[in-house]
């Protein structure tokens, strides 16, 4: 899968209630993004699986809980911005 | 024959209900220190197999990866990777639930590369079942080349079967090859992990878990806030009511206790000491462990049943504006009980700088030690009213979350390169709190404070008696404002007079200095009151506000909702962050914010009053 793919978004711009399959978690050379993109990986965060937006808590837009699998994740809005998906239709 | 295990380790991601394991194995022989050199909880006990023989387990810190992000994670690593002072275990058992195989699978094949025997136990079977999962053991076991038991661990036989496979001789392992992986290993393992799980798992197309639906609700922007305001409402208005009721009984035990004292014992320093040192000292404490326990009973529940971390959730956003993240909710919560184990619940917050502030902000929480002095000066001021009575109460528990705030958001400025603080947990499925371990869990919190009032506080209380009682060599009259007290409380007074505390307050300081649950106490003793506790409490009482000006009255609350007070909390912060400078700090800032706070209490009330 392209990560460039034109209808690739991260997944902070998921709405909510909707869902979409993962294609890729950005890996930043930066230490602490770089640790938090492999856990993100290391929690299967990983191409292929499919996510669900549980809740966007408004009005301020995040924290964001996704569902993952049989999982369901809190994240922040600069924590899920590393993670691209592919909205389904 | 090779040899049967010893000692096993629990491994297992958070939330895999290996505590809930743990407990059905051990029952109540079970030890709870720390880690060498860190206040990582080390839970051990002895567990029988099947044949009867006594092993020793080793419930490891719940971890997602053995790439440690916590405190909690980078203890698990070391024990199993052998950098430890602890023995490496015969036998990791690693412990995944059977409903969430996807997530949890991937630990078992990173343990593998350790070369230690492994064993994989499914557990919450009960609950895969329901949700229509249904799991081909065997073939994961051939998939896996490692032995794959079932556990319920909320059965009282849920474990029977990991019981019997301990009784098995160990399994050679391949030889340990485990190193921090980067990105490409850890899509490759994830690789393997679909691949196992796809050939092994076989689960209804629709996700029939009602946490989410549930958590549409409770993580409602709206609604949510509502449910947590009622959950926190009714937490607290049952530890007071409750806590109320049973502090009574304590109470009045205590007094009987003391009235058969005296009756059998003769008069005289002995008769003294038992009586006013000990059993008032030790009694005067005690009375708060019920309203200790039940505010621990809603939090271990609210934790097990998967409630609390969505609070967190729900509180991220605001406590953001502090610099917190929802990470700090839960040591703050528990810090209202007690501001040390709410310290010792920050181990789970990974980013330093969060950890740190929450650290430094807990004893701002309003712990259940400063509630008896709260009740006595609040009682004194209103006697008739009580309404206005509780207004400043609730008024002093809010004073303590802003300050904290406050103090948070002023680190967070101080920070020149702040680095935004993670959030990222999971939120896990809501569950049914498992009564056993709630029932340990309780235990354990009432000993490690039963421990306290037995050592630091009965130690305390006997020095302050012999302080009262002893006449200072200058003048040699007895009688507490003679005593060796008396001339510190002297001494003291002039460092306090500019905030209003007159000689006795001074001098109930000192103890209160090191644990703020004897205050009251002290106060009765400086002001040479006797009698059983409850008298003591209304005579205080009459005193206070017959005796002390409004502004010395509001002075001693702002300095109980400030001050450092606890001698415990300063150890353990010690202990957490490993450094005496961070505890000075705490208690330099505490100490500043407290004196500060009353001087202007004091000094604005007069001014605003002397007309």
């Amino acid at each position: 899968m392209d990560p460039q793919a034109a209808n690739t978004i991260s997944l902070d711009q998921l709405p909510e209630a909707g869902w979409a399959i993962v294609s890729g978690v950005a890996v930043p050379a930066e230490p602490a993004a770089r640790t938090l993109a492999l856990r993100l990986l290391e929690l299967g965060f990983v191409p292929g699986e499919q996510v669900h937006m549980v809740r966007v808590v408004r009005p301020s837009g995040e924290p964001l809980a996704v569902r993952l699998g049989h999982t369901t994740f809190a994240l922040r809005r600069s924590e899920a911005v590393l993670i691209q998906v592919i909205p389904a239709a | 024959m090779a040899a049967q295990p010893q000692r096993i380790a629990l491994l297992g991601n958070p939330n895999c209900g290996k505590t809930a394991l743990f407990n059905l194995l051990t029952g109540s022989r079970q030890k709870v220190a720390n880690y060498a050199g860190v206040t990582v909880e080390r839970k051990e006990g002895i567990m029988h197999t099947a044949s009867g023989r006594r092993i020793q387990v080793l419930d490891l810190p719940g971890a997602y990866s053995l790439n440690a992000l916590s405190n909690d994670e980078a203890v698990t690593r070391d024990v199993i990777t052998g950098h430890s002072k602890e023995a490496l275990p015969d036998l990791l058992v690693c412990v995944v639930d059977a409903t969430n195989l996807r997530l949890h699978l991937r630990l078992v094949l990173e343990a593998r590369q350790l070369g230690l025997p492994l064993v994989v136990v499914l557990n919450k079977m009960d609950r895969a079942k329901h949700l229509g999962i249904a799991i081909d053991m065997e073939r994961l076991a051939r998939e896996l080349d490692l032995p794959v038991v079932e556990t319920v661990s909320v059965h009282a036989h849920g474990a029977d079967e990991l019981r019997a496979v301990l009784d098995e001789p160990l399994r050679e392992a391949p030889p340990a090859h485990w190193r921090q992986p980067g990105v490409e290993q850890v899509l490759a393992t994830q690789r393997d992990v679909l691949g196992i799980f796809n050939r092994t798992v076989l689960q209804p197309a629709e996700d029939k878990d009602p946490s989410i639906r549930i958590d549409r609700f409770l993580m409602h922007p709206l609604w949510g806030f509502v449910v947590l305001a009622l959950v926190l409402f009714a937490t607290f208005l049952a530890v007071f009511s409750g806590g109320d009721v049973l502090s009574g009984w304590i109470e009045d035990a205590f007094g009987a206790i003391a009235g058969a004292v005296e009756a059998h014992m003769d008069e005289g320093l002995l008769r003294g000491l038992v009586v006013e040192g000990v059993i008032g000292g030790v009694g005067g404490v005690i009375v708060f462990l019920p309203q200790i326990l039940i505010l621990f009973l809603f939090i271990l529940a609210l934790e097990a049943s998967g409630y609390l971390p969505r609070a967190a959730f729900l509180l991220d956003r605001p406590m953001s504006a502090a610099g917190l993240s929802g990470r700090s909710f839960i040591p703050l919560l528990s810090s209202f009980a007690c501001a040390i184990p709410g310290i010792m619940a920050t181990r789970t917050i990974s980013h330093w700088r969060d950890r740190l502030t929450t650290i430094l902000i807990a004893p701002l929480m309003a712990c259940s030690a400063r509630i008896p002095v709260y009740t006595l000066i609040v009682a004194a001021m209103f006697p008739n009213d009580a309404m206005a009575a509780a207004l400043v109460m609730v008024g002093l528990y809010v004073l303590g979350i802003v300050a904290a705030m406050t103090v948070a958001w002023v680190i967070k400025r101080s920070d020149k390169q702040a680095s935004a603080s993670p959030l990222l947990m999971e939120l896990p499925a809501y569950q049914w709190p498992d009564v056993r371990s709630l029932v340990i869990g309780l235990w354990e919190r009432a000993m490690i404070f039963l421990r306290r009032v037995g050592t630091i506080i009965l130690a305390l209380t006997i020095v302050m008696w012999a302080l009262y009682t002893i006449p200072s060599p200058r003048t040699n009259e007895r009688g507490p404002q003679r005593s060796i007290a008396g001339e510190l409380g002297h001494a003291l007074h002039h460092v306090f007079a500019p905030i209003g505390f007159n000689e006795q307050i001074s001098f109930a300081l000192v103890p209160g200095m090191a644990a703020r649950e004897v205050v009251v106490s002290a106060l009765g003793t400086a002001y040479a009151m006797e009698g059983e506790e409850g008298e003591v409490d209304e005579q205080l009482r009459e005193r206070i506000t017959n005796e002390w000006p409004l502004a010395t009255k509001l002075s001693l609350l702002l300095w109980m909702v400030f001050a450092p007070q606890c001698l415990s909390t300063f150890v353990v912060v010690k202990r957490e962050t490993g450094s005496w400078r961070q505890m000075w700090i705490m208690g330099g800032y505490l100490f500043a914010l407290a004196y500060l706070a009353s001087f202007i209490t004091y000094q604005l009330t007069n001014l605003l009053t002397a007309h």
